[in-house]
């Protein structure tokens, strides 16, 4: 099954719940909202898409809906990859669970709780998976600082925030790339869209 | 070095008799068996499983029974990076060692949190452990290593044994 077939597959079942098809460098990106992931996962493991390979999510600081948690299925008989993407928001943004349609949902979801604090409704164990219970940040929000921040959890973990001077350490524009790095290609022979 | 010389004490001429002091004799008997408790939480790990190897062979100095049990164990070797969430069980496993005892700091990521300035990593394992010897590099040398090792043999070379034991009696 191709992903113009899977595409038409999933408008055909999902209808006003995909809200854009997107094609760049030949990978498929598809919208959806959210509420019919698990209708989605079902329908695409149906036809073929039998890995989720990845499951993770992105804060858009700023926009609303705040964050957007992407997954990538692959098809073993085609060697196609479909990308499906969708928006969460509120201060405990809360999507459907895959656990049961994949299993390898389950601590990959974990992930996500525990990085970003997404929450999945239906996980069979959404318990913290890299942090130790009790600590009470999502550190990769776009908020949270580089640095961390002060936490205590009794005889668990404890957390302090690290020195940064002369940091932040991030990294800069490709726009800086020849001061950053002087064997970098100068910013005028960057293909536009890494800018 | 005094130990060279106590080894070299010919007993067919001189009879079966060494005459030093108990702090050396102590001190000469715990530093060339130091038994290690390998804590190896990153890449450094691969470095000390290197110096304990046959090339670098670091049973030359004594110190090639790595113990993975804390009470058998009287030098910590803290090889690698200290999550926040791994610190208190690095503390747990040096507070269950029996005296007396030393730490090593191996690498960049246990003497300062290295390049991790970040919010999941302990910045430097001294923050809870007493460190004896820290050992620079990203991950160092095997060579390094040694010399860690060596230093510390220095330190406990250097240390009133007697005194201590009379006071802890």
């Amino acid at each position: 099954m191709s992903n113009a077939e899977a595409v038409e597959k999933l408008r055909a079942s999902l209808g006003t719940k995909v809200q854009a098809v997107g094609e760049f460098r030949g990978e498929t990106t598809v919208r959806i909202d959210l509420s019919a992931v698990q209708e989605a996962a079902k329908l695409l493991k149906e036809i073929g898409y039998r890995t989720l390979l990845d499951l993770t999510s992105v804060d858009h600081l700023g926009e609303e809906p705040r964050f957007e948690i992407v997954y990538h299925f692959f098809a073993a008989a085609s060697g196609e990859l479909l990308r499906l993407k969708g928006r969460v928001t509120g201060e405990e943004p809360t999507a459907p669970s895959l656990a049961g349609v994949y299993a390898t949902a389950n601590w990959q979801e974990r992930e996500a709780f525990d990085m970003m604090g997404i929450r999945f409704a239906g996980h069979p164990d959404l318990r913290r998976i890299l942090m130790w219970e009790g600590y009470p940040f999502f550190p990769l929000r776009k908020d949270f600082p580089l640095e961390g921040k002060d936490s205590d959890a009794g005889e668990m973990a404890f957390s302090r925030r690290a020195p940064l001077e002369g940091g932040p350490f991030v990294t800069r524009p490709a726009a800086e790339s020849g001061e950053r790095e002087p064997r970098a290609h100068p910013a005028e022979e960057l293909p536009e869209e890494t800018l | 070095m005094g130990q060279t010389e106590e080894l070299s004490y010919n007993s067919k001429i001189e009879g079966d008799v060494v005459l030093t002091t108990m702090d050396s004799a102590i001190n000469w008997m715990r530093k060339n068996s130091l038994w290690p408790m390998p804590m190896g939480l990153a890449c450094c790990a691969i470095e000390l499983m290197a110096a304990s190897c046959a090339r670098f062979d670091i049973a030359r100095f004594g110190a090639e029974v790595m113990r993975f049990s804390p009470r058998q164990a009287d030098l910590l070797i803290v090889a690698g990076t200290v999550t926040y969430k791994m610190a208190y069980a690095v503390k747990r496993i040096y507070d269950q060692m029996p005296e007396p005892k030393w730490v090593i700091a191996m690498g960049a990521c246990a003497s300062s949190g290295g390049m991790y300035r970040s919010y999941a990593v302990l910045q430097g394992i001294d923050q809870l452990l007493p460190v004896d010897v820290y050992i620079s590099g990203c991950p160092p040398r095997p060579e390094a290593l040694l010399d860690g090792l060596l230093r510390i043999q220095g330190k406990i070379d250097a240390d009133p044994s007697l005194r201590r034991l009379k006071r802890a009696a």
